[in-house]
């Protein structure tokens, strides 16, 4: 089916030129060299952070990874428009977002790891543990938002799926809540074409952006590999929100240039030439060139944006490899917030059980 | 100590109430449970009394009522869930077993989930179908989640209060049948004047055989137990009270002094809390036990229609007939 749309709002030219724009052009007025080039180290930055997913993955020292590569300005862009007091509700395969709230690299790779069922402290850098259900975290976010507007805060919650998740009822009544509270949420819909095996197609008869305009809120469609044009649209939907008007829903139409997850053969169901097509429109390439043409990208620039993906990597791979082997007992911690009698003796008859190991050997 | 008396949807009233008063951070959400008060009037006042932002009625969507719920207690917020009927609650199951339950541990113990989900439970009222079912073991087998169910007035205003209070989910189930039942209340009690929301709770002592029941099934027990004491049956009655954590401590010290044991609910008997309870209280009475644990309660069918709901549902007599098979051995 065709995904973009005479709507669909672009800044950049897959050429790297820049497109004006009535609206959005003026949301990104504000960045300067400075800006442009941080944007490209972070598209830099986490698509290595992705690669190196991989890489730990196929090395044995992640049992699963998803990687994003492809996505790389749809995330960037969006969470690059965040405040502080945003709050992200993410999927799985937000790890670009994470690095723009903040991280701890190593912290990423716990859940893939398998030391622990969630990656980061939530209140850290105000976002949620990744939801693997899917569409569940839409909901979340519109709560969470209710209570933002309840506590006078100035502030967004964002909430991150893709394109599969739309057909998911926790969606569709996400939507509904939002609109019939103007919960302060963004809904930010990576549209990657594919849901594991099925295509977008599979889910969506209209383009996804068309859907808002049924729950009576605005709904945007972006070029998701342009960096600069997710960042305005984000910037004026997260805005709106904050100042009160309730919430939007924003399609990024990108592409999912990797499998679904490490465990994923997409040579099964990916469309000959399909890849190669979106290979010319990679966001990274784009935002180069933009960079190029506007003489922001020396060697030297670019040798430090090298250098950083380069000390990145080396510390999230010495920060995974660290991660301590949970102790056994730990995983009857936190079942409960208050004392459980049921957790308590099933931990105490496991404990005994492997005290009796002690001594015989 | 002056009670007052009042049926259990008006206790249940004075419980929220009470509970919003105490902490500003309590908000209802369900639907019809603002105007009209809730389809049996539990809420009945409330939003005018607090306004639309605590006492929200929401659109038709159990999975959004709790997902949503669970989005306000990221914020901090105490939300408090009303399901309008028993049989509607499987739309929001993924939430509540998959978030609710889990978001806990799942992140370290750094978010909390102190929902309530108030769930009208039970059969008894003529109603049409999947408006009578008992669907507490689904979440009773929920790490997670905890699980209670009122069976008098006074128990469903101070548990309410309690559950609201704890820092852990509850999924409340309120006997249906009962909403119209009164009893007293101590209004101005503290919440930890009867019982801890998990303790079991002896209705009635007795010397020969214990019978233990949650919900509205503790007037059965209590009924059957006065109809054997005309026989010279001496039933001790246990209300559960608490169906996830089980009270096995009071339980168990009951049936070491009867030595028999019967449970009973309305939910089916296959696969039920009946079948964990006498499991459990085999393995820690086993040279106690003077016969096998039995159980008394619904069959292994839907709920059926109403005109066939008093032979699906454990009444007195069929609760005799297990107590007399029991005292038989």
């Amino acid at each position: 089916m065709t995904v973009t749309t005479d709507q669909m709002v672009q800044l950049i030219t897959p050429t790297g030129e820049r497109r004006p724009h009535p609206v959005y052009e003026g949301l990104i007025a504000d960045l300067d060299g400075a800006a442009l080039r941080g944007l490209y180290e972070d598209l830099v930055v986490v698509r290595r952070i992705d690669a190196e997913g991989t890489a730990l993955q196929r090395q044995g020292q992640l049992g699963l990874w998803a990687p994003m590569l492809g996505q790389e300005a749809a995330q960037i862009g969006s969470g690059r428009a965040l405040q502080t007091e945003d709050f992200v509700f993410p999927s799985y395969r937000e790890h670009g977002v994470a690095y723009c709230r903040g991280v701890d690299p190593a912290d990423v790779f716990g859940m893939w790891r398998g030391t622990s069922l969630s990656c980061w402290d939530p209140y850290d850098i105000n976002m949620a543990i990744p939801a693997i259900i899917i569409g569940a975290q839409g909901l979340h976010a519109t709560g969470y938002a209710l209570g933002l507007k309840r506590d006078g805060v100035e502030a967004a919650a964002v909430a991150y799926f893709g394109d599969g998740a739309t057909s998911q009822g926790d969606i569709a009544e996400a939507l509904g809540f939002s609109a019939t509270y103007q919960a302060p949420v963004v809904f930010f819909c990576q549209n990657n074409h594919w849901a594991i095996s099925e295509p977008v197609g599979l889910q969506a008869q209209v383009p996804i952006y068309q859907r808002a305009a049924g729950y009576g809120m605005p709904g945007i469609q972006v070029d998701g590999n342009d960096v600069l044009a997710v960042l305005a649209v984000t910037r004026w939907a997260l805005q709106r929100a904050r100042e009160g008007s309730g919430p939007a829903l924003i399609e990024a139409v990108t592409y999912r240039m990797g499998p679904h997850t490490t465990a994923d053969d997409p040579t099964r169901y990916r469309p000959t030439g399909e890849l190669e097509e979106w290979r010319e429109r990679d966001p990274l390439a784009r935002m180069l060139a933009l960079l190029q043409r506007e003489g922001l990208a020396d060697d030297a620039y670019l040798e430090s944006v090298t250098a950083k993906a380069d000390a990145v990597a080396a510390e999230l791979r010495a920060g995974c490899l660290a991660l301590p082997d949970p102790a056994p007992l730990s995983m009857f911690d936190n079942v409960y917030a208050e004392a459980h009698p049921l957790v308590a003796e099933e931990r105490a008859q496991y404990a005994a059980y492997l005290d009796g190991f002690e001594g015989s050997n | 100590m002056a009670t007052t008396r009042m049926s259990m949807a008006k206790a249940l009233n004075a419980g929220l109430r009470k509970a919003m008063e105490q902490d500003p951070r309590v908000v209802l959400m369900g639907e019809d449970i603002g105007k009209l008060g809730g389809v049996f009037r539990v809420t009945d006042g409330l939003q005018k009394d607090f306004g639309e932002d605590r006492v929200m009625d929401t659109p038709l969507a159990e999975s959004g009522i709790i997902g949503t719920a669970v989005g306000l207690a990221f914020r901090g917020y105490r939300p408090v869930c009303e399901i309008q009927f028993d049989g509607f609650i499987y739309p929001a199951f993924d939430q509540i077993v998959s978030q609710v339950a889990k978001l806990h541990y799942r992140s370290q113990g750094n978010v909390k989930m102190p929902l309530t989900i108030r769930v009208p439970f039970g059969g008894g009222i003529g109603a049409v179908e999947h408006h009578s079912e008992s669907p507490e073991a689904y979440f009773a087998h929920t790490a997670g989640l905890r699980v209670v169910a009122c069976a008098d007035s006074d128990d469903a205003y101070g548990m309410l209060q309690q559950a609201i209070a704890s820092d852990d989910p509850v999924l409340f189930f309120e006997p249906k049948r009962l909403y119209q039942h009164k009893g007293d209340v101590d209004l101005d009690r503290a919440l930890t004047s009867r019982e801890p929301l998990h303790q079991a709770r002896i209705a009635r002592t007795g010397t020969d055989l214990t019978v233990a029941a949650y919900g509205p099934v503790v007037g059965t027990a209590l009924a059957a137990a006065e109809a054997a004491a005309e026989d010279g049956v001496s039933i001790e009655v246990v209300d559960l009270r608490t169906l996830s954590p089980v009270d096995f401590d009071t339980l168990e010290q009951s049936v070491l002094r009867t030595g028999r044991l019967v449970v009973t609910h309305e939910a089916a008997v296959f696969m039920g809390m009946g079948a964990e309870i006498a499991a459990r209280i085999t393995e820690r009475c086993f040279y106690h036990l003077e016969a096998p644990v039995l159980r008394v309660g619904g069959f292994h069918l839907p709920y059926p229609a109403s005109k066939l709901e008093e032979h699906h549902l454990p009444d007195l007599d069929r609760l005799l007939h297990a107590t007399d098979r029991v005292l038989a051995y």
